[in-house]
Parts: structure tokens; sequence; C-alpha cells
């Protein structure tokens, strides 16, 4: 008789284990998809989705600046580490070939193959690394930036394989040691996480533009809503001709470059 | 019974062992006892909610706060005494609190392993002070400063547009 | 409790062998304690290389722990008797297995404190979710069959009802474990390595080899050490299976490299180039993946003729082969492969370093610990139920005799 308790007693248990974690699978399932979160932005009529124009003439009008990539580092505490494994890049710049390799045929484009091309997050339309997040730790708000939630992060690291273009950087050790000055409005990270390019949501958030884009003194990047024809990034790409990393794998980058 | 001696000593382990947090805490806290004495802020009588609510649950704010900045985009607070505040860490509780005298105070004394927000989440200026030039020191003359400073932005090539916001924003 | 007390009565060689494996645990805890506080970066990984040894070991394991299904599936689905004896063993081997992926996806998460996220915020739509789901389901099914048919056997009454129905369930999930981990890898962009529909299909074929041919050298380690006999008909069946098994893989190999070898494109002939030939005077992984080429050949060669198969000598050795040809392929050069060279066409050196060799191999050890300890019991308890039937049998002789 006892034992027969204590069977169904674990049975029970079992089952009961079962249905909590079939009620929890359906309300994921059913639940929101990635990009149900609301953003402020997005809360006016008109649709926003946050975009950039690099004009690659203007920017490599003068040679080795990295004014961009400096005011980025310091806005975000990004840490430079020597050890090229370990960097993390938020904005850098990469030779023009690597970036764009079918832009590279026999005869044609040597001469600009190695010049330096300034790469960010695309902050795809339909991003990969928001697809295979185990945790929403990124995900794609309604107004077009691919976000991280660095409080949600396990760092599986499967959004830096499942990104084609590289953006995505991991913390191998702890950051702070390896910023020189640490900037207290921004959070640094801690070592495990994952971290990328925000296109400076907490400073969009402020009414101002991104940092890089606002210290480039060429004025070689340009940010705006891509859903607006009539805004600065738009009517440049309705004048000049402009390429995307990849297009070809259908994610949509967010970020052009006039050639 | 020649294995006496191991029962006996490890029940012995075991018993110091289940009650070691007791031990250490006595050991460590003895002058711990009466409530630390917790710097308030010196020109503000109030919280960003009644103190009761802060003293019992102001983790739970916290974490809300981080919710609503971090995966909403909301980041205006309006306290229960009608005065607004950035839902901010660094920004609106250590503008107020000292980390050092009030909050670490308090935690060491309610046994709180000091919270791992602060693995990433600074104070203000405390890392400033004696800290090599970076490589982009603000400028704090240039007038844009004052307008793109609330992350005290560095820039720094002053130009005159900084400002103009890309007009398509909404 | 839970038959535990046949583990802790064995032999001084057994009681040496578990404290070694122990030893070899701790050490490796040691590392995995300095990897947790320094950061990840103790490994050998990088930005480029941003999964190792630890995701691909973890890979190879799922091969191993669906491939229980190879002696589940004849056994319950034909009747195949001859399986009978070994059922338990393939059980007890996907249990193990998957405890070790567990550990080793744990080992290579960055915030191993925040692991339960993956459950506070279940995200259907990532395929490391449904892995998370399918290896648990499989723990636990598989769980629950080894103790209802130990119990069982242990009583010497026939299992109950219910469990036929859970065993015929683990067979599917077995296959949908694997499944779902060679998606983790096939579905995505930029990662062209990876992006073959095949993906799937070759690491169920990889998996029931190597498994199987576990299984075997585990078979005959026990003949050898506990006196347990498996059959030398069910050994003989195993080996046709690691026989196909191994020719399929090897056939989905070549089907693999055919399509990107003859269509040249140039992003994916570039991780082939670079495992196989090197790429850009980097070749460190070369002489390993052509290591796993001769072991797959010369297991080949060894499996797929009959008397060499059965043959006593030559078997033991076509499994090692076997094994350590997928072990190379799987546990190495599929990860590290797809991501030389990443996107951005750079060429990162991927070694792995001391502490991450120790973690892999106190997994190991842990795995091995497990496996000892589980087959202990099943044998003990098979070894209780014999002697009772001795017993009984010379009961009943003398009752006759008086
Ligand atoms: C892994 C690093 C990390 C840890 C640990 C961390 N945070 Fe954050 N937190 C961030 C970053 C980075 C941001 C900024 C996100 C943005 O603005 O895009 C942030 C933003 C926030 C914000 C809103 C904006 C601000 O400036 O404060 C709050 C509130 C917050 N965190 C609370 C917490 C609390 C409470 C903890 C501890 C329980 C914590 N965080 C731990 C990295 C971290
Ligand atoms: C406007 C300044 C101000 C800000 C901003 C502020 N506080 Fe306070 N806080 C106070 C004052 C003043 C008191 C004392 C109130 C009293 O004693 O009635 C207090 C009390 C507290 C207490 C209770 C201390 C006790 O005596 O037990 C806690 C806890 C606390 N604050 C936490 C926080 C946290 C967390 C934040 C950020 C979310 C924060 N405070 C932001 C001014 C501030
Ligand atoms: C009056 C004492 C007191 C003061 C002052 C205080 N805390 Fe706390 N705090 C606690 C206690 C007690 C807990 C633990 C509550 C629990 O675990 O339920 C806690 C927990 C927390 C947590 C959650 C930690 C975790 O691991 O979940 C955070 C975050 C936190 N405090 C932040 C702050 C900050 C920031 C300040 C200063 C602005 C502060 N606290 C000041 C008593 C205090």
């Amino acid at each position: 008789m006892k034992k027969i308790t204590r069977k169904d007693f674990l049975r029970l248990t079992g089952l009961s284990f079962l249905a909590a974690g079939a009620i929890e699978t359906t309300r994921a399932v059913t639940g929101s998809a990635p990009s149900a979160n609301a953003s402020p932005a997005a809360q006016s009529s008109q649709p926003v989705r946050w975009g950039m124009v690099v004009d690659l003439q203007k920017c490599q009008k003068e040679k080795n600046c990295d004014i961009c990539i400096r005011a980025c580092n310091s806005a975000h505490n990004v840490p430079q580490f020597d050890d090229p494994k370990h960097q993390v890049k938020w904005v850098w710049t990469q030779p023009f070939e690597t970036v764009f390799p079918f832009t590279q045929s026999s005869y044609a484009g040597q001469s600009d193959a190695q010049a330096p091309v300034v790469l960010m997050c695309n902050h795809c339309a339909s991003p990969p690394c928001v697809h295979v997040c185990p945790t929403q730790a990124t995900w794609k708000r309604d107004d077009g930036i691919v976000m991280m939630d660095w409080h949600r992060c396990i760092g599986c690291r499967y959004c830096m394989a499942a990104c084609p273009y590289g953006s995505r950087s991991f913390n191998w050790f702890d950051p702070r040691p390896a910023i020189a000055h640490i900037n207290p409005d921004f959070p640094t990270r801690t070592k495990g996480v994952v971290e990328k390019c925000n296109f400076c949501e907490e400073r969009l958030a402020q009414g101002l533009s991104p940092a890089c884009v606002e210290v480039c003194p060429q004025k070689a990047l340009v940010f705006g809503n891509l859903a607006d024809p009539n805004s600065e990034p738009r009517q440049l790409l309705r004048q000049r001709f402009a390429i995307q990393r990849e297009p070809e794998l259908g994610t949509g980058p967010s970020v052009y470059y006039l050639v | 019974m020649r294995d006496r001696v191991w029962i006996v000593g490890g029940l012995a382990v075991f018993a110091v062992a289940l009650t070691a947090p007791f031990w250490c805490a006595h050991l460590g806290t003895k002058n711990l006892a009466r409530m630390p004495n917790l710097a308030l802020p010196a020109n503000q009588t109030q919280c960003v909610a009644p103190v009761e609510y802060m003293r019992a649950s102001h983790m739970v704010l916290l974490l809300r706060w981080r919710e609503e900045v971090v995966r909403l985009g909301q980041r205006r607070y309006v306290a229960f005494n009608g005065k607004v505040y950035d839902k901010s860490l660094t920004q609106t509780c250590l503008d107020c609190h000292n980390k050092e005298q009030f909050c670490d105070r308090c935690h060491s004394y309610a046994g709180v392993s000091g919270p791992y927000c602060w693995n990433c989440h600074n104070q203000p200026q405390t890392h400033v002070a004696g800290t090599s030039l970076p490589p982009m020191q603000p400028e704090a003359a240039a007038p844009h400063l004052a307008f793109t400073s609330p992350s005290r932005f560095p820039a720094q090539a002053p130009h005159p547009q900084s400002l103009s916001f890309p007009r398509s924003m909404p | 409790m839970f038959m535990f007390e046949k583990a802790i009565v064995g032999s001084r060689r057994y009681w040496i062998w578990l404290f070694c494996l122990l030893g070899v645990i701790a050490a490796a805890l040691c590392f995995y304690l300095y990897q947790f506080n320094v950061g990840l970066g103790v490994t050998g990984m990088g930005r480029d290389v941003s999964w190792g040894l630890y995701i691909a070991q973890f890979t190879f394991f799922v091969g191993v722990a669906a491939s229980a299904v190879m002696v589940v599936l004849p056994y319950y689905l034909h009747d195949y008797k001859q399986f009978g004896r070994i059922t338990i063993l393939g059980e007890f081997l996907a249990i193990t297995a998957v405890v070790m992926c567990i550990l080793f996806i744990f080992v290579d998460l960055g915030q191993p404190a925040r692991m339960l996220n993956m459950i506070l915020h279940p995200t259907p739509w990532s395929l490391m979710f449904w892995d998370m789901i399918s290896l648990g389901g499989y723990l636990l099914l598989n769980a629950v069959i080894t103790l209802v048919t130990l119990t069982a056997e242990r009583e010497e009454v026939a299992p109950p009802a219910w469990i036929r129905p859970v065993i015929l369930l683990s067979i599917p999930w077995a296959v949908s474990i694997h499944t779902v981990t060679a998606f983790l890898y096939s579905g995505l962009p930029g990662r062209s390595f990876w992006l073959t529909a095949i993906m799937a299909p070759r690491f169920l074929a990889g998996a029931f080899c190597s498994g199987p041919a576990l299984l075997i050298l585990f078979c005959l380690l026990l003949r050898k050490m506990a006196g347990f006999d498996a059959g030398q008909k069910a050994i003989d069946t195993l080996a046709v299976i690691v026989a196909y098994a191994m020719s399929i893989n090897v056939f989905f190999i070549l089907v693999e490299a055919f399509t990107v070898l003859y269509s040249r494109i140039p992003g994916d002939v570039a991780h082939l180039e670079y495992l196989y030939w090197g790429l850009r005077g980097n070749h460190h992984l070369v002489p390993w993946m052509w290591l796993s080429v001769l072991l797959a050949i010369v297991s080949l060669v060894l499996l797929l003729v009959p008397s060499w198969r059965r043959n006593r000598l030559l078997l033991p050795v076509a499994c090692v082969c076997v094994f350590l040809a997928l072990w190379l392929d799987k546990g190495l050069g599929l990860i590290v492969g797809g991501f030389v060279p990443s996107p951005l066409d750079t060429i990162a050196t991927y070694t792995p370093t001391l502490p991450e060799w120790s973690i892999v191999l106190g997994i190991w050890a842990i795995g091995a610990f497990m496996i000892t300890v589980f087959y202990k019991i099943a044998l003990g308890v098979r070894k209780e139920v014999g002697e009772m039937e001795v017993h009984e049998s010379t009961l009943v002789a003398g009752t006759a005799s008086h």
C-alpha cells in the first residue's frame, strides 16, 4: 500500500512538472515575437527605421582618421585589448576588399582594395543574431535598432556565430582594466557577455545623433530615418550609388555605403 | 569498530560545515550588530519613493527601471512627489547617494553580497580623478558640449553643426 | 535507493580507478574556477573562432547519446533478442553522454550564473531553446527507462506495460536531439561551411557509427574486466551497424566535398581548403584532418571485410579508428572549420590551451566515472539475478534429489 502511494506521488510530481513546462512553452510560443517591444520613437505615428549612410569618398579623404572610432570607444567604454583575438569592436575599419569581396574581380577595384571602410553593427531588418539568441538578450526594436540587454546575456556566443558581419564581440576578460578612461555615464560591460554597436540608443533617447556621426569632421556619416522618404539618408540613397554588405543573405542591413 | 573514528570525524566535519555560516557571521561581523551610519544626502529630504518602500524594495524598483529603460525605452520616472527623474542607477541614485557610505554600508550590514551591478555600472566621477588623460578629452569650452553632455560626450573637433539634428527625426 | 548499493562494493581495482578519475575531475574543477574568475580568454578562443573545443565536444557527444537508438530500435521494434543484454548499456551510455553535453555547454558559457535565463525567457525561435528541450527530454526519458527496466529485471518481473511507449518515444527523440544540434549550425547565414542540408543526416550517420563503436569497445572491455558476456552475435551485429553507418558517413562527407569543390564558389571552398590543404600558409589543422581521413579509411577496410570484422583482435582496432576519426572530424574540424576564414576573411589560429584541455579531460573523466558506476550497477543486478537463479535451481535440484 505504502509503495503504491510513493509511486503515485512520483507520478504526480512528474506530471505536474510536465504540465508546468507545457504551460511555459505554450506561453512562449503564443507570446510575443522578437520585435514586439515598444520604443518611444515608435509610439509616434510616423514609422521609424534608423539607418546610416557612409560616404566612402568623404570618409577616406583624410588618411588615418579614426575620430569616430575613438569617439565611440570613449562614449561607450569600449575596452582596448592588444591581442587581436580578444579585441572588442563597436566601430572599426577593415580593408575594402575584405568588406566587399564581391567587388574584387581580376582587373577592377585594385586601387581601393586596401582603403579602410568603416564598419559597425548593420542593425539588420532581419537580424540573424536576434533569431538565434536563446534568452532574447538581443532583440529588434520597432525603430530598427538591434538592442542588447547586457543584464540578460548568458554569454553563449551563438549570436557571434550567427552574425555574418563579424559585428559582435565577446568580453573574454574583464574589460575594465583595458579602458583607459571610464566614462561614468555609460556602464561598462563585464567578462562573459557579448556586446556591439547600439546606434547610440542612449543618445537618441536624448535627442542627440550618434557619437560617430557627430564628431566626423568630413560629415561622411549620415544618420536618419530610412522610413522617411525625405530624410537625409534617403535623399543620398536616391542620388548616389550605394551598396550594403552581403545583401544576398537577406538580412537587410541599415548601413549603406556610397561608393 | 575501526570505522568509528571515521564516522565520528565525518559527523563532526559535517556539523561544522553545516553551522559554518553562523560561525562566520559571528566571528566576522562583531561590531555590525547596530545599524550602520548611513550617509544621507545633505540637501535632499525625499527619496525617489517613500522611504519605507525604498528601504524594503529598492531592488525591485531598480530591476523594474532596468527593464523599462533597456527593453522598453522608457526613461522618464515621475516620483510620488511629482518630481521627474531619469531612470538611471549611476546618474540618479548615485546623484544623491554615495555608494560606499550608503549602499555598501547597508549591504555589508545586511549581509547582502555587494550587488554585481557595479561590475558594469560606474560611480560618478570617481574614476576620472587621477587617471591619465583619455585619448579624447572633453573640451570644456566647446559650446556644444553643454548640450551633448548628458553623457559628457567628449568631442575633439568642434564643429558648428554638431547639434543640428538629422532633419528626419520625429 | 536506485540500486546504488551495487556501486559501492567493488574490487580494489574498481576503487583505484574511481579515485584516479576523481583526481582528474578535481584538477579540472580548479582549472574551471580559474576560467570562471579570469574569463573565457584563458581558452584559445577569440573573436573569430568564438566556439572551440567545448562546443565541438558537445556536438560529438550528442551523437554518442543519440546512438543508443541503434540498440534500442532493433530490440524493441524488431524484437532482436540478441541485443537484450546490451540495451541497458546503450541507455546508460546515452545518459552519460547527455550529461557530458550539458557540462560542455555549461563550461562554454560566459555567464554561467545566468543559465536559468534560458528557462525564464523561453525563446522558441532560437534553436538553442529546442536543443535544451530535446537534450533534457532525452535525459529524462532514458533515466526513466533504465530505472524501470532495471528494477523490473531485479525483481524478476516483466517491466510495466506503460514503459513500452516511453521506449518507443525515445527512438524518434534520439534522432531529434542530433537533428536539432545540426540545425544549430546549418541554419546560419554567412557560415557557408555549415549551411548545408546534409548536416543533420551527416551528424546522424556519424553518430550511429561512433556510438556503437564505443559500445563494442565497452562490451569487449567488460568481458575482460567483469566477465560480462554481451554475446558474440550481438557484437557482430553492432559491428555491421558500425560498418554501414561509417560507410554512409564517409559517403556524406564526399558528397559534401564534391558539391563544394566542383562548384568552386570561393567562399565555400576556402573552409575545406583551410582544413585539408591549408589557407594562405595556415595549416595547423591539416595533419589532424588527414589523420582523420586515414583512420576512416583504415576502419572502413577493416569493417567491410567480413572475416576481419569478426576478428577478435581487429574489431577493437577498427572501432578505435572509427571513434578517433569521428572525434577529429566532428569534435574538432567541424566547428573550427566553420569559423575559419571568418566572414571578414580573417584566418585566426585556434589552439586549445592547457586549461581548456584540462576542463575537457575533466568532463571526460566525469563521463568515465558515470559509465563505470552505471555499468557496475547494471552488471551487479544481472549477477544478483543470475545467482538467485542458480541458487533456486540448486535448491530445486536438491529437493528433487531428496
Ligand atoms: C554586464 C554589465 C551590467 C551589469 C552586471 C548590470 N548592468 Fe545595468 N546596464 C548595463 C548597460 C551597458 C546599460 C546601458 C544600456 C543602454 O543604455 O543601452 C545598463 C543600464 C541599466 C539601467 C538603466 C540606465 C542606467 O544608466 O542606469 C538600470 C536601471 C540598470 N542598468 C540597473 C542595473 C542593476 C540594478 C544591476 C544589478 C542588479 C545592473 N544594472 C547590472 C550593464 C550592466
Ligand atoms: C533626490 C535625491 C535622491 C535620489 C535620486 C535617490 N535617493 Fe534614496 N534617499 C534620499 C533621501 C533624502 C533619503 C532619506 C529619506 C528619509 O529618511 O526620509 C533616501 C533614502 C533611501 C533609502 C533608505 C535608507 C534608510 O534609511 O533605510 C534607500 C534604500 C535609498 N534611498 C535608495 C535609493 C536608490 C536605490 C535610488 C535610485 C533608484 C535612490 N535612493 C535615489 C534621496 C535620494
Ligand atoms: C537600508 C539598507 C540598504 C541600503 C541603504 C541599500 N540597500 Fe540595497 N539591499 C538591501 C538589502 C537588505 C538587500 C537584499 C534584499 C533581498 O535580497 O531581498 C538589498 C539588495 C539590493 C539589490 C539586489 C541585489 C541582488 O543580488 O539581487 C540591489 C541591486 C541593491 N540592493 C542596490 C542598492 C543601491 C544601488 C543602493 C544605494 C543607492 C542600495 N541598494 C542601498 C539593503 C540596502
